[in-house]
């Protein structure tokens, strides 16, 4: 889009039309043809990607997956690899077929989902409200920065251990797994947004004599949203990735359970369907999220290849 | 004559760099009388833009005096509209929310003004636009429509087209001049470009570097609308030139680096 471009053409059009002499703008139509064209430019530059292009975008996609699962099928049926260990993509469907048919993994995602959510909410949460103050304030920033930035470099799964350690192996100490993890993305990006704020804003702020509270609402924190956004991505993948470990570690119920459950009693495709569900439902909660940022951030004016 | 609205006397200003104490403004008197136009121009680092922030209440920490309607400056706010070099929307509003800013469009009376003022500036259509699809220019006039919804007593530019080509920039000195006739605002324009500043003026202030002073007060007593292309333009012009290359000397023999 080349709109700045445009804009000299009808400019100067409004000039050359103009009798000197004339107060500026004597011409309207001119002006108004000139409006009209930018216009036309504005409405085309706001409509979404075709249907037509985003097949195409799919298609391109699916490449890479579909001759993966082709070569497997083939390489399974041909004898080429055990079932034991690896068993065919016709197989695993069945298999989750199976589960769907029978309820037990709308059940099991649900429990993994609502322990997800729950340990990222309150994580989440944490780490935006600890983000604010640290990126906000100067005396908060030497407060705890320092000790914050200690305890990310630790493996938040190294300390796994511990909190089943404190918390045995009920509930609890999953969703302080889950927290431990996604608190610091969620802090990290909090903290740089607010942070990358254009001073220059602030500046249009005094100007413009805007109040402490405005300061915050109007100039934070829509300066900081596209770095807030990545860091709810962030987490939520973190928190998906520690939920896997809270439930392998030891639980009754959820995917990772089922994965559990399905090792101990050497049934390959379940544990198949269980890293497909893993990598889906993270995918879904993913795409959510892009979802929010095109709805929220769609006034950036970024490279989009 | 109309009374004085802006008076600076003995204004002084100096940074503390790392190669020492630099004296940005000494001594500038000017006083500025309601509903002029006046435009500053001078060569890089002459305080062109300094003199602008203290007047804005931006930048603080000056000696001397300087009162906008017999009050002491203490600090920036809506009486004293600024226009950046770059436009400074804010890119997640529209148009008309960026016009309105803290103030809500919903009241009826901010409504009717962010209207007016839309018209006014010729950005009819693009009320729901966001920046990143405006023109240099037409960003540029949104700023200066979010600057008089405030009715300024006073509307500071620093450089405001600076960044635009000569076409648009042509286009927006006579947008300009229009909201100057309409609204009688008093406008302080800084400038590097001398026929910019000749065009809009009344009177043309030009500083000198190093330290800024005023060197000269030049009048332009030419009626509006002007027209570059007139004998007794051109001429206003070759003597405001004929001011800053005798500057260029100056600095040339003092054996100072831009």
């Amino acid at each position: 889009m080349s709109l700045q471009s445009e804009m000299p053409i009808p400019q100067t059009t409004v000039k050359q039309d103009r009798d000197i002499h004339s107060p500026p703008h004597s011409n309207p139509a001119a002006g108004e043809a000139a409006v009209k064209v930018t216009a036309d430019i504005v409405q085309t530059n706001r409509q979404p990607r075709s249907s037509k292009r985003w097949w195409a975008d799919l298609l391109w996609a699916s490449i890479i997956p579909v001759v993966v699962v082709v070569l497997w099928q083939w390489a399974g049926g041909a004898g080429w690899i055990s079932p034991e260990f690896m068993p065919t993509p016709w197989v695993i469907l069945k298999s989750l077929i199976h589960l769907i048919a029978s309820g037990d993994l709308a059940y099991q995602i649900g429990v993994s989902l609502q322990r997800t959510l729950l340990g990222f909410a309150i994580g989440g949460l944490l780490g935006l409200v600890f983000g604010c103050f640290t990126g906000m304030f100067r005396k908060a920033e030497y407060l705890l920065d320092p000790s914050i930035q200690v305890l990310r470099l630790v493996p938040h799964l190294a300390i796994a251990p511990l909190i089943i350690l404190w918390f045995g192996f009920g509930e609890t100490s999953k969703i302080a797994i889950i927290i431990s993890g996604s608190f610091f993305p969620m802090y990290i990006n909090t903290y740089a947004g607010i942070r990358q704020v254009d001073g220059k804003w602030f500046e249009v702020g005094r100007v413009l004599e805007f109040k402490p509270y405005q300061r915050f609402t109007r100039l934070i924190v829509p300066g900081a949203l596209p770095s807030i956004l990545l860091g709810v991505r962030l987490s939520l993948a973190v928190s998906w990735i520690s939920l896997v470990v809270a439930e392998l570690v030891g639980s009754t119920a959820g995917i990772g359970f089922m994965i559990n459950e399905a090792k101990q009693n050497s049934d390959t495709p379940v544990i198949f369907v269980g890293i497909l569900i893993f990598a889906i439902v993270g995918k879904l909660i993913d795409s959510l999220v892009r979802l929010l940022e095109r709805r929220w951030l769609h006034w950036r004016d970024s490279y989009r290849g | 004559m109309a009374e004085t609205l802006l008076n600076i006397t003995a204004l002084s200003k100096s940074f503390d760099t790392a190669k020492g104490r630099v004296e940005a403004l000494h001594k500038v008197d000017l006083n500025i009388r309601e509903g002029e136009f006046i435009t500053v121009i001078g060569p890089s680092g002459c305080g062109k833009s300094t003199l602008l922030r203290i007047i804005a209440g931006l930048d603080g920490q000056y000696s001397g005096t300087i009162t906008l309607a017999g009050q002491n400056i203490t600090g920036p706010g809506i009486d004293k509209g600024f226009i950046f070099q770059e436009h400074r929307l804010f890119p997640w509003l529209t148009v008309e929310k960026n016009i309105a800013a803290d103030l809500s469009l919903r009241d009826p009376e901010v409504r009717r003004k962010v209207d007016e003022l839309i018209e006014l500036v010729k950005l009819g259509g693009f009320e729901k636009a966001y920046p990143k699809e405006l023109s240099g220019g037409m960003a540029q006039r949104v700023a200066i429509a979010r600057a008089l919804l405030r009715n300024p007593r006073v509307l500071l530019l620093d450089e405001p087209f600076g960044a635009l080509d000569a076409f648009t920039r042509a286009h927006m000195q006579d947008v300009l001049l229009d909201i100057w006739r309409r609204n009688q605002t008093t406008m302080i324009f800084v400038t590097h470009d001398i026929d910019e500043a000749v065009f809009l003026a009344n009177r043309v202030v030009i500083l000198k570097p190093r330290p800024g002073q005023i060197k000269n007060i030049v009048p332009i007593d030419l009626p509006y609308p002007r027209k570059k292309t007139t004998s007794s333009f051109q001429e206003l012009r070759l003597r405001v030139l004929k001011l800053l290359d005798s500057l260029d000397e100056l600095e040339l023999t003092d054996g100072a680096g831009i």
